[in-house]
């Protein structure tokens, strides 16, 4: 059984006096047991939404959560605040994507590390502080024991993202959740960070939920990808099939639209047109369509179901995909 | 283009090692000590500072060294002040400022005056801060934290100072005043019960904004107990409006001390001297002694201005959005 099954999660922003927006429709992917699972998409595809959802950090008010997210057995969504605020920091963490306004600006670094011991592993105060001066020390952070007396302004950028990595890992979470953790980072440093997760993810056995926009990241690290748009996974395939055997339009899209090495000098990146639609994307027919240009009459008849391929395992939401899968009986739909 | 001699070279290469340096041990450990090394580089803030500090002085020592007692009729029994005649002498080698209407030595009687200014404004802010600053403190928390009966609590609690506020506080102060009885512990009372409205939006304010913060997400993130966020997360972080106000508030409160003792709700022992009673007294003898009321006057304004140059400078040093 998978250590997360996420299975029809939706998220829904209502507002009075403006029709509901649909961040997250129908959102499904697993994460195994020390597996690494990327979330990718453009801005506003709803990955981070997907991520606050199975935290159960969205605001009450205005927002409705649909579907399931059950971790070890449990569903995610329909725990009470207590329950869940027992399983935050000690089985599931996050890390978030900027370490600057993620830290507390008026308490040492210290004492926010030691206050996720103190809280989940009941520690007295002076032994939190000695495993938190270890915990810099596993992430990176050279010269611990100072480090623990000063204020976030006062480390780089990379060290506080070591400093949240060190809180997050604090208690030995069974799952991990980065939403972008890099992209406020110097890109040396960006390098350093993902590093430093694949090395915590290799050596504690943690799953890790990667939320990112850069495919550089998914390359890197990521052993199942989940390609979301417009609120719905698109396309779900392991790391190197999807790389080098796109199915979806926007798959494919994506990977034209970052610079490679191995392509001719001054060749134009070919962007995708257009941005996402807003509202009810999926309502009729594909909400790619009106960017794709693969687009058929038979896009916009209906919104397409995603088609499952059992050998490799994949699966991609298309009815004129880059590649059709070929007929096998390992075919299904739905 | 200018071309670089070696002497600018390294003229600029020092500049730049300067400022490299500077970061390094400059930067304080904190941002309270980041924001008093702004207020040195502040000329308003000093002026406020050293205005406040020879008031305080002047309070706290000054009584010890006044060359008359404040209470002594010295001029009535030498014959000098006369009221009735019109006769009270201004400003001399021995009584520097004058006698008062009863022959008293007015320089002392300024003196010991600041005293009771100082004690006034001090604790009636410091009674409007505590008791403002826990409703809002409670306000703040239930509407962040506490769901929608937190919003529930937070909106009575808000009502009632939002009630406070829409009377005009001088009123509010003679009501409460009025309603005590005169003396200083009810001056101090009212004065502070005025000032628990503003404290209580101010940190309330402060809080809700905070708890919108992305520390606060990432706090939740990891567990932490909501009394425990808004104890060592948010409230920490929302105190630095409450700290200018409370300055402010200190010029404030000396102003509205003085006027409820002008009009006669402060201390009725008449052998404590204090800036608003004294001018109170003075405005019979306006024409004959001009002086009597003016002194007190110019006493209140500066000492208020000092507070005000301060917190406006506190509020510049603490600003987010100036902070570099």
């Amino acid at each position: 059984m998978a250590l997360l099954d996420v299975t029809d999660l939706s998220v829904t922003f209502v507002h009075r006096g403006a029709p509901p927006v649909h961040a997250v429709d129908g959102v499904s992917f697993t994460v195994d047991e020390g597996e690494v699972v990327g979330l990718v998409g453009e801005s506003g595809c709803g990955k981070s939404v997907t991520s606050l959802a199975i935290m159960g950090l969205l605001p009450r008010r205005g927002v409705r959560v649909g579907g399931r997210a059950v971790f070890a057995g449990r569903d995610l969504l329909t725990l009470d605040d207590d329950a869940r605020r027992d399983i935050r920091g000690r089985e599931i963490a996050m890390i978030f994507q900027d370490p600057l306004s993620s830290l507390n600006p008026v308490v040492p670094i210290g004492v926010q590390v030691a206050e996720v011991l103190v809280r989940h592993r009941k520690l007295e105060r002076a032994q939190a502080r000695r495993q938190a001066a270890e915990l810099l020390e596993r992430v990176g952070i050279p010269d611990p024991q100072r480090r623990l007396r000063e204020y976030p302004h006062q480390l780089s950028g990379g060290m506080r993202q070591r400093a949240l990595i060190a809180m997050a890992v604090a208690c030995q979470p069974r799952l991990l959740i980065a939403d972008e953790p890099t992209t406020a980072l110097d890109v040396t440093i960006q390098a350093q960070i993902l590093d430093l997760l694949k090395e915590l993810v290799r050596s504690s056995g943690t799953a890790l939920i990667m939320i990112t926009h850069d495919l550089g990241v998914v390359a890197g690290l990521c052993d199942t990808v989940n390609v979301l748009y417009a609120g719905r996974v698109v396309e779900t395939a392991a790391r190197v099939p999807l790389f080098a055997d796109p199915y979806h339009p926007y798959t494919v899209g994506l990977l034209g639209s970052i610079p490679r090495l191995d392509r001719a000098r001054g060749e134009r990146l070919t962007p995708i047109p257009g941005s996402v639609r807003d509202l009810l994307p999926w309502a009729e027919g594909c909400a790619f369509a009106p960017r794709c240009d693969r687009r058929t009459d038979a896009c916009l008849d209906g919104s397409p179901e995603l088609t499952r391929v059992v050998a490799p395992p994949r699966a991609y939401r298309c009815v004129n995909p880059v590649r059709s899968a070929p007929a096998t009986a390992g075919e299904v739909s739905g | 283009m200018s071309v670089l001699t070696p002497g600018r070279k390294v003229e600029k290469l020092d500049r730049l090692a300067e400022l490299a340096a500077a970061p390094a041990d400059g930067r304080g450990a904190s941002l309270w000590r980041e924001a008093a090394r702004r207020l040195r580089h502040n000329p308003s803030a000093i002026a406020g500072a050293v205005i406040l500090g020879v008031f305080v002085l002047v309070a706290a020592i000054g009584p010890f060294f006044v060359p008359y007692s404040p209470t002594d009729t010295i001029g009535v029994a030498n014959g000098e002040v006369r009221p009735a005649a019109g006769i009270i002498p201004g400003p001399s080698a021995e009584h520097w400022l004058g006698y008062d209407h009863l022959g008293r030595d007015e320089f002392s009687r300024m003196v010991v005056g600041a005293r009771q200014t100082l004690l006034v404004g001090v604790v009636a802010t410091f009674i409007g801060m505590s008791v403002g600053c826990l409703i809002g403190g409670i306000a703040g928390a239930a509407h962040g934290l506490g769901g929608p009966w937190g919003r529930r609590l937070d909106t009575v609690l808000m009502r009632i100072v939002d009630m406070m506020l829409a009377l005009p506080s001088l009123l509010l102060a003679i009501s409460i005043a009025a309603l005590l009885g005169p003396s200083l512990a009810t001056v101090m009372i009212a004065v502070g019960a005025i000032a628990v409205p503003i404290f209580a939006r101010l940190l309330r304010g402060s809080m809700i904004a905070q708890a919108n913060a992305e520390y606060v997400l990432a706090a939740t993130a990891l567990g932490v107990r909501k009394h425990r966020i808004a104890l060592s997360h948010i409230l920490p972080n929302s105190l630095a409006p409450v700290l200018v106000q409370m300055t402010l508030t200190l010029a404030t409160a000396i102003i509205e001390a003085a006027a409820l003792s002008f009009l006669g709700l402060g201390n009725p022992d008449p052998s404590t001297p204090e800036w608003g009673k004294m001018l109170a007294d003075a405005q019979r003898y306006l024409e004959i002694s001009p002086g009597l009321a003016i002194y007190p006057a110019v006493a209140i304004i500066i000492t208020a201005f000092g507070f005000t140059l301060l917190g406006e400078a506190m509020r510049e040093a603490l600003d987010p959005k100036l902070r570099t």
